[in-house]
């Protein structure tokens, strides 16, 4: 059953290298994006740091910013 | 009705999405990948080398969707100003260079057992190599250009151009002489394909779009922070 499986009829090199590259390509894209939106999210952070008391203020005015900020610190 | 394209508002929805969609997507390409590779019955003609199909066809029809989705939604921000119809575009724009390399890559592969060939100039192939070349050419103008007017002017103009060639994708097998069968499946006529190979068909399909969604919910995300990084700077 497995080697059945394995060598689809002497077509299990063309299936297995088609699922594998489908399968790389998506493991791929998801990390680089999940890299590229922690980096970000960090920058945030180190900005919002940076702010002193009154800009601070300012900015977690914005709904979006809180939001940001609180998804932040579930990581 | 813009109000709720607000990013303030999507935000609050797109931040808390990803996990629940990685979920979901994990379950149906489970399910996908039991049915497309054990389950499914191979073909009477091209045996198992059929399971192709499985990764091919879901991801071309998924490359053919997001770039129409470009083209809308190119044409929604100029029409409404809306910037944020530009921002969606841009998140969905990888995720669909990605399935449009997917379905060029497993269709090479798919060939040389059933044509003999690894690669053919057949107006499909050609086609979806151009549609190719347009993801590309819209991934790298938002790299190059910097003022955010003019990459959202030649953004959309790439988008409208190259949404030209989806039809031309579609009817392909019907106006020339190709490699490629015509349509199995038809919203419009009966299906040629049998139930047994249309379900696992269905379930990865149901599986890639929502990957699809995956990359960009995150990548909108990503986007949203980088706005408000410049926000801050601003401060």
């Amino acid at each position: 059953m497995i080697n059945e499986i394995i060598m689809m009829n002497g077509y299990g090199s063309y299936v297995w290298s088609a699922f594998s590259f489908t399968l790389i390509s998506f493991v791929t894209l998801y990390f680089v994006t999940k890299l590229q939106h922690s980096k970000e999210q960090k920058r945030f952070v180190a900005k919002f740091g940076s702010l002193n008391v009154e800009e601070a203020k300012v900015a977690r005015l914005q709904n979006i910013n809180r939001e940001i900020l609180s998804s932040t610190s579930k990581i | 009705m813009y109000k709720y394209f607000e990013p303030n508002k999507i935000f609050a929805i797109t931040s808390k999405a990803p996990k629940y969609v990685l979920f979901l997507f994990v379950v149906v390409l489970t399910i996908g990948l039991t049915e497309a590779l054990i389950l499914s019955p191979e073909d009477y003609k091209q045996s198992d080398a059929v399971r192709i199909m499985y990764v091919h066809v879901p991801a071309a029809w998924i490359s053919l969707g997001t770039f129409s989705s470009l083209a809308l939604l190119s044409v929604g921000s100029f029409v409404f100003k809306n910037k944020n119809f530009a921002l969606i575009s841009k998140s969905l724009a990888p995720a669909g260079f990605i399935f449009n390399i997917i379905a060029l890559v497993t269709g090479s592969i798919w060939g040389k057992p059933t044509w003999g060939t690894w690669w053919a100039w057949d107006a499909r192939i050609t086609s979806m190599l151009i549609l190719a070349l347009f993801y590309g050419m819209y991934l790298l103008a938002w790299r190059i250009y910097e003022e955010k007017e003019q990459v959202v002017k030649v953004t959309s103009m790439i988008a409208i151009l190259g949404v030209i060639n989806v039809p031309i994708i579609k009817y392909s097998v019907d106006w020339w002489n190709t490699l490629h069968q015509p349509p199995s499946i038809s919203i419009l006529s009966n299906n040629s394909i049998h139930v047994s190979m249309l379900i696992p068909l269905g379930i990865m399909t149901a599986a890639f779009a929502l990957f699809s969604l995956l990359i960009f919910l995150m990548k909108y995300n990503t986007e949203l922070i980088k706005i408000k990084n410049k926000g801050l700077d601003r401060l």
